[in-house]
């Protein structure tokens, strides 16, 4: 077997006293495809951040073609040929393609003449080696998903790349450009790159892949040829544990109808005709790849963009919610996916950000409060396990998983009748994880109806009573969570027939 | 809302040391009459900067409070002219200021123009309307009663002071205890989050910059009572002093941080610095480079803060 082209040598790497990263070595050789497995948190996305050098690692060492490196940035990264096509495309929406690929390839000096020609006709060529016919001139923001990620592989191409590290590049993809994918990662890989492939998704894991290493908490646990292990025990590898051992069964004491969508549609964000019915204490969870429309669905019921059809009734009544104002009133409560973005208030102490929803409730006469409001966040604090000194902590001081927690507080202040959560375990830490997961089944115990999206296949599984599938804007299947597999929510999603991407 | 008041202390450290270091060497600027001019050239600024606190706060801003402060003094004193009760001519000042407010709010909440630019626009607006509507004659002939809003020489400064000072605790406090000032916080540190957790948090962008006029209304009068005359082109460079003011307060020009004990705090020490060079023997040009390094101390130590707070923020495994 060739020497690897990239190897990484007993890596470690923590942020804030949390090892992200322990001991790690991985490596990746010329012809073939590695690929890099783990849960969400497994120490994946550091791993890669530190191979192409946008993060530095705490001890360990990098030998990039037999070569030790002492320091890697993303520059030198770049010259010693070795690219990242990371889950979101990023390129300048408002340059070309063409100029696009020129940015990433052309250094030299700054005041040098531009040859468009030359540069038009490099995109046009790069862009047919990457296999798609798109037009070098169009604006980068004009662009589908997949297309851009066409670029950014076309940008590898033309860097004459030969390590290329790519960051679940089939999220956004349906099946026939995952295809289309795959035939230009086996050209690569037959012209000697080494590429490195970090996925969720086992089972194009092992059609693609000659080498597998998994990662758990940080540890690579194993490194073997793909031809030498199966998916039960890849699957295993990564939790560490049975399925059962981590998501407790619980008895689903399902009572009535809480929540009835009826036909919602919402034209703007490209939501057509959901039908969902939620009741108390179930857990519904809403599977479905990035764009198939769950985190619309999830703002439209919430009134953050309104619905432009449909009904939809709480405890049998109609209501109507046209802003998150409405919603609050009506007893819903919505856990956003983007924690920092959209969630907690990060300058707010903890006790400030748990009132927030519920001032009016915690304030006589328009006023705030403060004993009743420190208390209330104290008992959250006491309840949630909010790992902090006090609760007049800035929020932005916490770790990922108590900032959830906190957001989590705040509508739990509420008192809501339907909690949506939208991937509320995303970027926490394992241990966090799991209390998250006791939280919610013990909310749901008391009776409140929770819908639940999340992209971990198992957190799915193994938390929802019943999984609702989502492909182009609407809910195309709904399991029990017995007949539930990863591969019957993955076909739903996929669905045989591509859908039509949800618009924006 | 919590605060831990550590940049307040700061600049009112820096403020003492200025004092010191005028009490020894030249103790004449802490006379009695030094001092009430200085108060009294230092309220309305105080005023105006309370409510731009409030806009701050919202990551919002109001360069059009110079010509809003003109605007009001010209109607305050036209209205006292045509014989309305100095009280009255008050209310109507803060209700032009009010209606100039809500207008730059309307069109930042609704039409979603950025602050900077709507202000920029308002600003120039209404200084060349002004001019156009005056000719640039200014309002004089005030009736006696105007003056001092009705109050004598001696008795209107205490007054005065009183009346902001109560403004300045309602500020501080309601900005801790009533959900509205929550409210303002939450909007300035993360507008998405304030949304989703139910605020209308376009109405209250539009409320605070309709507020901000109200008080700058207020201002023009508590500035105009003092002369007999109202020159049309009061207030120029205004805004500048004001946003100064609350930036060196330790409010985050992003939104989101600061306080009005705070403004309260940089309006005093870039009120009482210029004089106090005059004081200290220190040319009168060097007095707006000292300022502005005062202003960029603050605005550095400020971004020093924030990347800091971002590190810890960002440093969470993946």
């Amino acid at each position: 077997m060739a020497e690897p082209l990239l190897e990484a040598r007993a890596i470690s790497k923590s942020f804030s006293g949390v090892h992200a990263l322990r001991d790690a070595s991985f490596d990746v050789r010329a012809g073939e495809v590695h690929a890099l497995v783990g849960e969400n948190g497994a120490g994946k996305s550091t791993l890669i951040k530190i191979l192409t050098g946008a993060e530095t690692p705490d001890s360990g060492s990098l030998v990039v073609s037999g070569q030790v490196v002492d320091h890697l940035d993303p520059t030198s990264a770049h010259r010693r040929r070795v690219a990242a096509i990371y889950q979101q495309p990023s390129l300048f929406p408002h340059l070309t393609v063409a100029e696009n690929i020129a940015l990433a390839l052309e250094r030299s000096a700054l005041w040098r003449r531009v040859d468009w020609k030359a540069r038009r006709q490099r995109a046009a060529q790069l862009m047919s080696e990457a296999g798609a016919a798109i037009d070098p001139e169009r604006l980068a923001a004009t662009l589908s998903m997949p297309e851009q990620q066409i670029v950014e592989i076309a940008k590898a191409i033309g860097a004459d790349a030969r390590v290329v590290v790519m960051d679940e590049p089939t999220a956004c993809l349906a099946e026939h450009e995952v295809e289309r994918l795959f035939s230009i990662i086996v050209r690569l890989r037959s012209q000697g790159a080494g590429i490195v492939y970090v996925s969720h998704r086992l089972q194009e894991v092992f059609a693609i892949a000659d080498r597998i290493t998994v990662l758990r908490d940080g540890r690579v646990v194993a490194t073997s040829e793909v031809s030498e292990v199966d998916t039960d025990a890849v699957v295993r590898l990564m939790v560490g544990r049975a399925l059962d051992a981590i998501y407790p069964a619980r008895a689903a004491a399902a009572g009535e109808v809480v929540l009835d969508v009826r036909h919602l549609s919402n034209a703007a964000l490209g939501l057509r005709d959901v039908s969902l019915r939620v009741r108390a204490g179930e857990i519904v969870g809403l599977a479905g790849l990035v764009g198939s429309g769950r985190t619309e669905l999830a703002e439209t019921l919430f009134g953050v963009a309104p619905a432009s059809g449909g009904e939809i009734y709480l405890r049998g009544e109609a209501v109507r919610i046209a802003a998150p104002g409405d919603a609050v009133r009506s007893g819903l409560a919505y856990l956003p996916e983007d924690r920092l973005h959209h969630g907690v208030v990060p300058e707010m102490a903890i006790d400030a950000n748990v009132t927030l929803a519920s001032l009016r409730a915690c304030s006589a006469w328009g006023l705030v409060d403060r004993p009743a409001e420190r208390a209330s966040a104290a008992r959250h604090v006491d309840r949630l396990g909010i790992k902090t000194p006090s609760v007049s902590t800035p929020v932005e001081s916490l770790s990922g998983g108590n900032q959830q927690k906190v957001a989590l507080a705040r509508w739990l202040e509420t008192r809501p009748d339907v909690l949506i959560l939208d991937e509320p375990t995303q970027g926490v830490d394992v241990g966090a994880k799991a209390e998250i997961h006791a939280i919610i089944h013990e909310l749901a115990a008391q009776g409140l109806a929770v819908i639940m999206i999340s992209s971990e296949l198992p957190e799915i599984l193994g938390m929802s009573d019943r999984i609702a599938v989502m492909r182009g804007g609407t809910i195309v299947a709904e399991l029990p969570r017995c007949d539930a597999t990863q591969e019957t929510i993955l076909d739903c999603a996929l669905g045989h027939a591509p859908a039509p991407p949800a618009s924006h | 809302m919590r605060h831990h008041y550590r940049r307040e202390i700061s600049i009112a450290l820096a403020g003492l040391l200025l004092g010191l270091a005028l009490a020894i060497v030249s103790p004449g600027y802490f006379s009695a009459e030094n001092i009430t001019d200085l108060l009294l050239a230092n309220l309305p600024v105080l005023i105006v900067a309370l409510g731009m606190t409030l806009v701050i706060l919202t990551g919002e801003i109001d360069i059009s409070v110079g010509a809003t402060f003109a605007i009001c003094a010209v109607v305050a004193g036209l209205l006292a002219k045509a014989g309305w009760p100095v009280a009255l001519a008050a209310v109507g000042a803060c209700a032009a200021g009010a209606a100039i407010g809500s207008i730059n709010g309307a069109l930042v909440a609704y039409a979603r123009i950025p602050s900077i630019v709507v202000t920029l626009a308002t600003m120039t607006a209404l200084r060349d309307g002004l001019r156009w509507g005056t000719e640039g004659a200014w309002v004089q002939e005030l009736p006696p009663s105007f003056q001092w809003l009705g109050l004598t020489q001696s008795t209107y400064p205490v007054a005065a002071t009183a009346l902001t000072a109560a403004l300045v605790a309602a500020c501080a406090w309601g900005l801790g205890h009533i959900a509205a000032g929550r409210a303002i916080y939450a909007i300035g540190s993360n507008v998405e989050a304030a949304r989703l957790a139910g605020f209308d948090t376009r109405r209250i962008k539009w409320a605070v910059f309709a507020l901000l006029g109200a008080l700058t209304g207020w201002a023009a009068v508590v500035n105009a009572v003092r002369f007999n005359q109202i020159p049309s082109n009061a207030g120029i460079g205004l805004e500048m002093k004001v946003v100064a003011a609350v930036v060196v307060g330790g409010a985050s020009i992003s939104g989101g941080r600061g306080s009005a004990i705070g403004t309260l705090v940089g309006v005093a020490l870039l009120g009482a610095i210029g004089p106090a060079l005059t004081f200290l023997g220190v040319n009168a040009y060097w007095e707006r480079a000292i300022q502005g390094a005062i202003i960029l101390a603050a605005v550095a130590a400020d971004a020093l803060e924030r990347h800091a707070h971002r590190r810890v923020a960002s440093a969470t495994p993946a």
